[in-house]
């Protein structure tokens, strides 16, 4: 028995079992990070919009949160909870069923320019005739008429700065046509 | 009967060989994967560390920033010595910070860290160390985890006894190793002894900001002051250093130094010259020394060359200072948690000195006495020893406490740590390092309240233990884990530059206060601009300034024109970004300094002097986003007589 008491001790214990089950389909990455000093990232500060539910439910659904948290910089059109009523009936249900995330991960996607983008900057896109590069490869025209803003032939409703880019509030979801 | 024996004789056998197999191969530690040990340094990917630990870089003249007990290096602290990594000495803010009375000295031999304290616990607000060559003791806060205070020690050098604080950073303390003519005149080296004089600096910590003053030298005969520590708890307002040479010899020290039987540990009751000096006492004589304050509001250094110190003569404060007989030459002076017990390492010997405070304090009260040094009283060896610790090991250094009634010492020669119990000076355990140990440090050693579970060794020759890396090998450290009644090693990793002692402390004490930015709307810098809108470039004779933005993944202006060969180009760069750890670098080409990396919130300042006409590239330094690469610009260079005007733009 004594023996045998010795074997189990010296036995490494069962590690690794915990560290294997916690392996879920969702990594933790750089969205987890606990920082109430700097300012508000994109998604920290869509997060605390009543307008944008049904955005943060989508970029949670495409399980792209760590994308709008990163370094970016990233210019980010958020449709309003209206803007996603909008379109036909069922499409954002059938968007957010697991089946279905790539697709809705590459309509999110469509909605976020690499840089910094301001109403300034995007004013200068019109001026100067350049499109938006957005991060799936889709170029957005960029309209001005007065004080009216549009991208993708969505309105900017509202401009937010963040920690790491931009937010403009749009009225409508861009779609590809 | 026989034959059950025999089985439970093969039993015991067989249990003898499992513990074996299952042990630690010995004190190499190579099996510790197959035992439990690697599972006491492994912290996992994204969990932290327990403690920091903080150690000297030595001939670095850094303070590098490690975790414990992984090992792992967090952070290299610029203190002394310029640094391209942050453009710490580079950049126009932060010269001043390497200022001293022999003009601008980028460099030090960074020795002793040693963490504030608060009733004699570890408070974790800044941590002090000493510049040895050029004598200067340094502040670093713990919050920003910059060096935000230098001070110039005057009639000092090789400032060794340095940098220990006092129980509640009253003052921290800067002894000098090197006796010198003081003040520092023409006159023959033979002619030191009785003439040469070794300074002990009390600085005084201003409690809110940290700021240091010299409040008093005291000046001491002419013998080596070699380590020092401070009194606490019982002992608070004395001041232990240790002494070699009090042979006063100014040639061959290796031998000529070694000649007494015994040198002294210096007991100095600070309280009373405090008390002197603030009614009065003390004369004031001219003395260099530059006093450097790093505003963190205005991201800027200062410095100040001051022109006059208070000094101390000995003789004028009877009953303050007196000798204690210590044996051999002693290097370490440390005091244990209970502030009873004043050890005394003397390097040559195979045993340990241990003082006692209270039988120090009756035999001055008896007014026994055994001749004096220069005035000042030499106490009885009999009278004042608490004990001897016959360690069996050789070369003693330095000894740490674990808050449980042990001491840890480091033996050089014989390569290892010893541990001992107080009181009864029986050792109980000693470990083997690799090799030859110099300073030990548990976290909170030096407090009423160490934090007593990890020690980490730190040696002075490393050989065969890593890879080779041609003939120079950083020094090694172990780690041993000292929760059971014998010492564990833990595991091996290499420190940078030379370490001389080391603080540390739990992580808790630190990491809530530790900064994450710097607020843009705090920043008080002259030339920081709140707004890219503010952006300009302004020309003052041939002084540019440009004041420039960064804010992922641009630079504010990016193109600038008018720059002639012969002009002093200051770039003013604030970092718009108010985002943890996103800094912005800058570099130029052709730059006479280095790279500047500004923090968030932050401005800095980076001189060119551009010599040659063309258009000149910068940019970002730091791979701050996706769009790094992108952030760069451009200036041009005209000929010096140009009459081309300045212009700046942003995508225009």
């Amino acid at each position: 028995m004594v023996v045998i008491a010795l074997v189990m001790a010296c036995t490494p214990p069962a590690a690794n079992e915990t560290a294997s089950s916690e392996v879920v389909s969702h990594p933790k990455g750089q969205a987890s990070v606990s920082d109430d000093v700097s300012d508000k990232n994109i998604l920290q500060v869509a997060m605390t919009s009543e307008d944008h539910t049904t955005l943060v439910a989508a970029v949670e659904a495409a399980q792209i949160e760590n994308v709008l948290v990163n370094a970016g910089p990233l210019t980010v059109f958020a449709p309003t909870n209206d803007a996603f009523a909008g379109l036909p009936e069922g499409t954002v249900e059938n968007l957010l069923k697991p089946e279905n995330k790539s697709d809705l991960a590459t309509i999110l996607t469509r909605h976020a320019a690499p840089g910094s983008y301001d109403l300034d900057a995007l004013k200068k896109e019109a001026s100067k005739g350049r499109k938006l590069y957005m991060a799936t490869g889709d170029y957005l025209e960029v309209q001005v008429d007065g004080d009216k803003i549009t991208v993708g032939g969505a309105i900017v409703l509202a401009t937010i700065p963040t920690s790491n880019g931009i937010i403009h509030v749009i009225d409508r979801v861009i779609s590809t046509n | 009967m026989k034959t059950i024996s025999v089985l439970s004789f093969s039993f015991i056998i067989g249990a003898v060989i499992l513990i074996t197999s299952c042990g630690q191969m010995g004190d190499n530690g190579k099996s510790a994967l197959s035992s439990n040990i690697a599972e006491k340094v492994y912290i996992a990917p994204g969990e932290r560390d327990e403690q920091y630990g903080f150690l000297s870089g030595g001939y670095s003249g850094n303070l590098t920033v490690y975790g414990l007990p992984s090992g792992r290096l967090f952070k290299e602290i610029p203190v002394f010595s310029q640094f391209p990594t942050s453009g710490y000495g580079y950049s126009e803010e932060t010269k001043p910070m390497l200022n001293t009375s022999f003009g601008f000295v980028p460099w030090d031999d960074l020795h002793h860290p040693d963490i504030s304290q608060t009733n004699g616990e570890l408070d974790g607000r800044w941590i002090f160390v000493n510049g040895n060559n050029t004598p200067r003791i340094a502040r670093i806060s713990l919050s920003t985890f910059e060096t935000e205070e230098i001070i110039e020690v005057p009639n000092s050098a090789g400032n060794h006894s340095s940098s220990f604080i006092t129980e509640n950073t009253e003052y921290v303390v800067a002894g000098t190793r090197f006796s010198v003519p003081v003040p520092q005149r023409d006159m023959p080296i033979s002619e030191y002894k009785s003439n040469f004089k070794g300074a002990l600096t009390f600085i005084s910590v201003d409690p809110e900001h940290g700021h240091m003053d010299i409040k008093f030298q005291l000046l001491m005969p002419g013998f080596n002051y070699d380590l020092s520590h401070p009194g606490r708890d019982k002992s608070h307002g004395w001041f232990f250093f240790s002494t070699y040479n009090t042979e006063e010899a100014n040639t061959l020290l290796e031998v000529n130094a070694s000649q007494n039987d015994k040198d002294f540990i210096a007991a100095v009751n600070w309280k009373k010259i405090e008390a002197y000096v603030n009614n009065g006492g003390g004369s004031k004589v001219q003395a260099k020394y530059a006093h450097n304050v790093y505003d963190e509001s205005t991201h800027t250094a200062t410095s100040t060359m001051l022109e006059e110190v208070l000094t101390v003569d000995p003789s004028e404060v009877p009953g303050a200072i007196y000798l204690l007989p210590t044996p051999k030459s002693p290097h370490g002076c440390d005091v244990d948690p209970s502030g009873q017990y004043i050890i005394g390492s003397g390097k040559l010997s195979a045993d340990l000195t241990v003082h006692s405070f209270d039988k120090m304090l009756a035999a001055i009260d008896a007014q026994k006495f055994d001749g004096d040094a220069y005035g000042i009283p030499i106490l009885n060896y009999e009278d004042v020893l608490a004990g001897t610790v016959s360690s069996g090991g050789l070369g003693p250094l330095h000894t740490e406490f674990d808050g449980r009634g042990n001491a840890y010492t480091t033996f050089f020669i014989s390569s290892e740590v010893v541990k001992w119990k107080l009181g009864t000076w029986e050792v109980v355990d000693r470990k083997p390092t690799y090799y030859s140990v110099g300073h030990l440090m548990i976290p909170g050693g030096n407090s009423r309240k160490p934090h007593g579970k990890y020690l980490v060794a730190m040696n002075k020759i490393t050989k065969d233990r890593y890879l080779p890396t041609g003939p120079e090998m950083e020094h090694s450290a172990q780690i041993y884990d000292i929760s059971g009644e014998k010492m564990e090693l833990l595991y091996d990793f290499p420190t940078h530059g030379e370490p001389h002692y080391a603080a540390g402390c739990d992580a808790d004490l630190i990491v809530n206060n530790s900064k994450k930015i710097y607020r843009l709307d705090e920043n008080n810098h002259p030339y920081a601009i709140k707004s890219p809108a503010e952006a300009r470039v302004e020309r003052e004779g041939n002084e540019v300034h440009i004041y420039m933005s960064t804010i992922r993944s641009h630079f504010t202006p990016d193109n600038i024109e008018g720059i002639k060969v012969g002009d002093k180009v200051y770039f003013h760069i604030t970092n718009h970004e108010q985002d943890f750890d996103v800094p912005h670098g800058f570099s130029m080409i052709g730059q006479g300094t280095s790279e500047i990396l500004v923090m968030p919130g932050q401005t800095k300042t980076s001189l060119w002097e551009p010599k040659r006409v063309g258009v000149w590239p910068f940019y970002c330094t730091d791979f701050c986003s996706a769009l790094h690469q992108e952030m760069q610009g451009y200036v041009r260079v005209s000929p010096a007589d140009s009459k081309l005007e300045l212009s700046w733009s942003l995508d225009e």
